[in-house]
């Protein structure tokens, strides 16, 4: 994990640029093959999948998010899937009002939903979203301030381990069955969706996909550099030694609430943001995103890839997701969620490290051999990082 | 369905035939006889005269007979002179007698008309026949309609009844029945209406409210005192229902919460594992008892009534083992990390969620109520269904036992003693490995025989599980960890206030504001109300 060989930790070692080189190239190399390549060869691909490979970006980010307080805070959050859809909606609220007249019924101002419920007027928490600089404000302002509020309670009363898992499980099952209210303003149950266009642009049109693709990757790679950042700063050593000894740490006189919240602050703006991307290429957002399981799912996604490895989270995103895809789609769907099941059970029993950690421990311990036997010193077990 | 249903009407519409016929019928042309004469002439009016002489001949041929008028199944023909009732299996009965109709039916045979006078008419004459019918429930539900429809026609026949009357509640609903016509009635005095009105104000529900609020603008003063008197006591006799109502609701809602969640206290108490699975033990429960019914349903049937009973161990012993089994092969191996423990049975759930599926099908499963768990009484203004009312007490008694074994018995010592402080307990030479098996299992085993008693009340579904995990942990972190009263109080006082709550705020923003409660309570008390004290718990 963070214990590194060398004394020094730089922001970008060897697993952050290999990284950062695949992103890039994935990023580029998608709307390339989309776009430049004919349909007809066989390097071509397809729209569906250009928005599909989008939509694991964001996964990816919301992976990410969950890392960097989980993986280095200790702070395991059951509610994150909230952040995600609150962002998802607020940009979902900015698209329904781009839709204008083009909506079943026309209305200038409302969406279809509240002429359907026969509102007369837009509620107050609609206005400006019309805006595109408001709504990407809100994506990063509602989450945000909702993981301050609840973090400042949480956090001051010491609320830790699984009480804290338990209550943002309820924070989002709470949001869950207040966005499933028609009466609440955002669409009941069916949610947000039969969006038209994007700053001008058709979501539909390739190169728009093609677009958002990009600015999805775009995204996760400034993210990933923010976490980078962190956590390789001293502000980061002191985040680890508070999920390795939270009162060790307090009683060193660091305020132990202010770098949780902080932390915890940023990673729900992180994931308002992965939301915000995913809303337009899936083009639809309903109460469904706030469903506990959803939330759960996710910390998985961290939990194969490896977590506190920021890396690894990006990867479970997406080879969670790339398996889920592959097996709803076929006949082995009705077996998918025995895998998922086993997935949980076997992550954590026989691999708690994750993929990414796996191998760096595995490299890690090699080092030590080698070293050792170059001292001429017999093979000694295996000193293995503290989990 | 359709048929079999009309087969068995038909049936016990000939019986009460057959019982009539075996009452000796006067065989010369009596007052019953001659009325029937009156619905042959195809005459509005005639009709009319004829009801009334039916209903007064006092023949008990006479419900039948109105009964099939009203249905269109009355007829008669002109040239015979005769009425028949067509049975609902089109057979034909002469209406003189009761037997079946002799010799081929006559040609000219034709239904005996209605119109809407008559049927206004029709509805009192049954009325007033079954005021007088010799089954009581019969004229309990006589007498209450009649209080519904308050049809001033009906009166003679109340006050008929009410003298003959000698069953004390049927007597009491004539009372009410005809207080609630009096009231009505534009030319009953001033007295006797504040006299139907005390009569009415003492019934205090729902429905004399609405007649009170009702009435007509044109009384005399004191009538109309005396109704707003009557009205504003119904209303606060109403109220107090409506608060006893929500409280035996949010009763029996907390005693599902606390079967759901007990078991999840347990485990969470003495080992500090979150069991996500928790919901499934529930759910597998449930089938157990779903597979328990169908077994004696196809072998043997005479012993459903008793079929919760087989349930109940099986379901705590099927259960029991799975939890057992999950903590041996998966939970065992990730104590101290609390989080993973949550990833893993989260797993399991999962997992069991999907083999349920896989094994039954995803739709809803039939669980009966046995005979006795079935229906409902009335205990002053609340209507108390038995299925609830058993599960209260039954809840108690699963509590009650639980804490028993706890306080007595050696592993409930050795589980308090672990949960207090695991290495003390180890070191004093308390196996706690075993311990953490059994109470996993115990955990799961209530788990287990919570599922029977929710299949009683719920949709017995893959699903079922997860509708009750993240109350029951509110439950437990409401309550607090190691100490079953937390669980209890937890769990009452939720779902009390979530009744509470209901009137005002409608069942979703009830539980949203519930779920907002808690979490603002956890700031308050991390530990919940109930908190071990002690430097063990503080990890």
């Amino acid at each position: 994990m963070l214990t590194s060989r060398h004394p020094l930790i730089h922001l970008l070692d060897r697993g952050a640029v290999l990284f950062l080189v695949l992103l890039g190239a994935f990023a580029i190399a998608i709307p390339v093959l989309n776009l430049l390549v004919p349909a007809e060869s066989g390097f071509h691909v397809s729209t569906y999948l250009v928005s599909l490979f989008g939509k694991y970006v964001c996964y990816g980010l919301l992976a990410l998010s969950i890392d960097l307080i989980w993986g280095y805070v200790g702070i395991l959050s059951l509610g994150h899937g909230a952040f995600f859809a609150l962002g998802g909606y607020a940009m979902g609220m900015y698209l329904m009002r781009q839709i204008g007249t083009r909506g079943v019924y026309a209305d200038p101002i409302l969406p279809d939903f509240m002429v359907f419920l026969n509102w007369k007027e837009l509620p107050f928490f609609w206005y400006f979203f019309d805006h595109f600089a408001y709504a990407a404000l809100m994506v990063l302002l509602v989450p945000g301030l909702l993981a301050f509020v609840f973090g400042w309670f949480a956090f001051r009363s010491r609320v830790t381990g699984v009480y804290l898992s338990i209550i943002t499980q309820a924070l989002t099952y709470a949001l869950l069955l207040a966005f499933f209210r028609n009466d609440f303003g955002f669409g009941g149950n069916n949610g947000l969706t039969d969006f038209k266009d994007i700053l001008g642009f058709n979501v539909q049109s390739e190169a728009t996909r093609n677009s958002l693709f990009f600015i999805s990757c775009l995204m996760l790679a400034i993210c990933f550099l923010i976490c980078r950042a962190i956590v390789t700063s001293k502000f980061g050593k002191v985040l680890v030694a508070i999920r390795d000894a939270e009162s060790r740490t307090r009683f060193l006189g660091y305020r132990v609430e202010a770098y949780k919240l902080f932390v915890f602050t940023l990673s729900a703006c992180m994931a308002g943001i992965a939301g915000a991307l995913y809303v337009p290429q899936v083009g639809i957002i309903n109460p469904g995103e706030f469903a506990p399981a959803n939330s759960i799912e996710a910390v998985i996604w961290v939990a194969v890839g490896g977590r506190g490895t920021l890396t690894g989270a990006v990867l479970g995103a997406f080879v969670v997701n790339y398996a889920k895809t592959y097996f709803t789609s076929g006949f082995l769907a009705e077996y998918w969620l025995f895998m998922l099941g086993a997935l949980f059970i076997g992550t954590t029993l026989f691999m708690p490290r994750g993929i990414i950690g796996t191998y760096n421990h595995w490299r890690a311990n090699r080092a030590e051999r080698k070293d050792a036997e170059r001292d001429g010193a017999p093979p000694l077990a295996s000193p293995s990082a503290a989990e | 369905m359709r048929a079999l249903y009309d087969r068995i009407t038909a049936l016990v519409f000939a019986l009460g035939l057959l019982i009539a016929v075996a009452v000796p019928v006067p065989s010369a042309a009596g007052p019953y006889e001659d009325a029937l004469a009156g619905f042959t002439t195809d005459d509005f009016a005639d009709t009319f005269d004829a009801i009334d002489a039916v209903v007064a001949s006092g023949n008990p041929l006479a419900t039948p007979v109105l009964e099939a008028l009203q249905d269109s199944r009355l007829q008669f023909s002109a040239a015979e002179k005769k009425v028949f009732i067509k049975t609902k299996d089109a057979a034909l009965l002469d209406a003189a007698t009761g037997q079946p109709a002799a010799g081929p039916p006559p040609a000219d045979l034709e239904n005996v008309r209605l119109n809407n006078r008559l049927r206004g008419a029709l509805n009192g004459a049954i009325g007033a026949l079954t005021l007088m019918a010799p089954d009581p429930a019969r004229r309990l539900s006589a007498a209450q309609s009649v209080f519904r429809t308050r049809d001033a026609t009906v009166l003679p026949a109340v006050e008929k009844a009410l003298e003959a009357e000698t069953n004390a509640r049927v007597k009491k609903a004539l009372n009410e029945a005809r207080a609630a016509i009096i009231v009505l009635a534009e030319d009953s005095s001033a007295d006797d209406k504040i006299a139907a009105i005390a009569v009415i104000r003492e019934r205090s529900d729902q429905e004399s409210l609405a007649l009170m609020a009702g009435l007509p603008a044109n009384l005399a003063p004191e009538v109309r005192a005396a109704a707003t008197d009557a009205v504003a006591k119904i209303q606060s006799n109403l109220a107090i229902w409506r608060t006893v109502q929500n409280f035996w609701y949010g009763l029996s809602l907390g005693s599902v919460l606390l079967l759901a969640a007990i078991g999840l206290a347990i485990t969470f108490g003495v080992m500090g594992v979150i069991n996500m699975a928790h919901g499934e033990m529930v759910m597998l429960g449930a089938y157990t008892t779903y597979v328990v019914q169908e077994f004696i349903r196809t072998r043997f049937p005479e012993l459903f009534d008793y079929s919760l009973a087989f349930a109940l161990p099986l379901a705590f012993m099927f259960a029991g083992a799975v939890g057992i089994l999950i903590e041996r092969t998966v939970i065992r191996y990730l104590y101290g990390r609390p989080l993973e423990t949550l990833l893993a049975t989260w797993g399991i759930s999962l997992v069991l969620m999907q083999a349920v599926r896989a094994v039954f099908g995803p739709t809803n499963k039939e669980v009966g109520n046995p005979s006795w768990m079935s229906g409902a009484f009335d205990l002053g203004g609340i209507l108390i269904t038995y299925n609830r009312m058993w599960i209260i007490i039954f809840t108690g008694i699963v509590f009650v036992a639980l804490l028993a074994m706890l306080r007595y018995t050696r592993l409930g010592l050795e589980m308090r003693a672990v949960t207090q402080n695991r290495q003390m307990a180890a070191a004093v030479g308390i196996r706690t490995a075993r311990i953490d098996a059994l109470t996993f299992g115990l955990g799961s085993g209530i788990a287990g025989i919570a599922g029977v008693a929710l299949s009683q009340i719920d949709n017995v579904s893959p699903n079922l599980g997860q509708g009750y995990i993240i109350d029951s942990f509110m439950v437990v972190v409401f309550g607090g960890v190691g100490n079953l009263w937390g669980t209890l109080v937890g769990a009452l006082t939720l779902g009390i206030a979530n009744k509470f709550l209901e009137p005002f705020a409608g069942a979703v923003l009830a539980k949203i504001a519930i779920l907002v409660f808690i979490i603002l309570f956890i700031q308050k008390r991390p530990r919940g109300m109930f908190a071990l004290k002690g430097r063990a718990i503080e990890a």
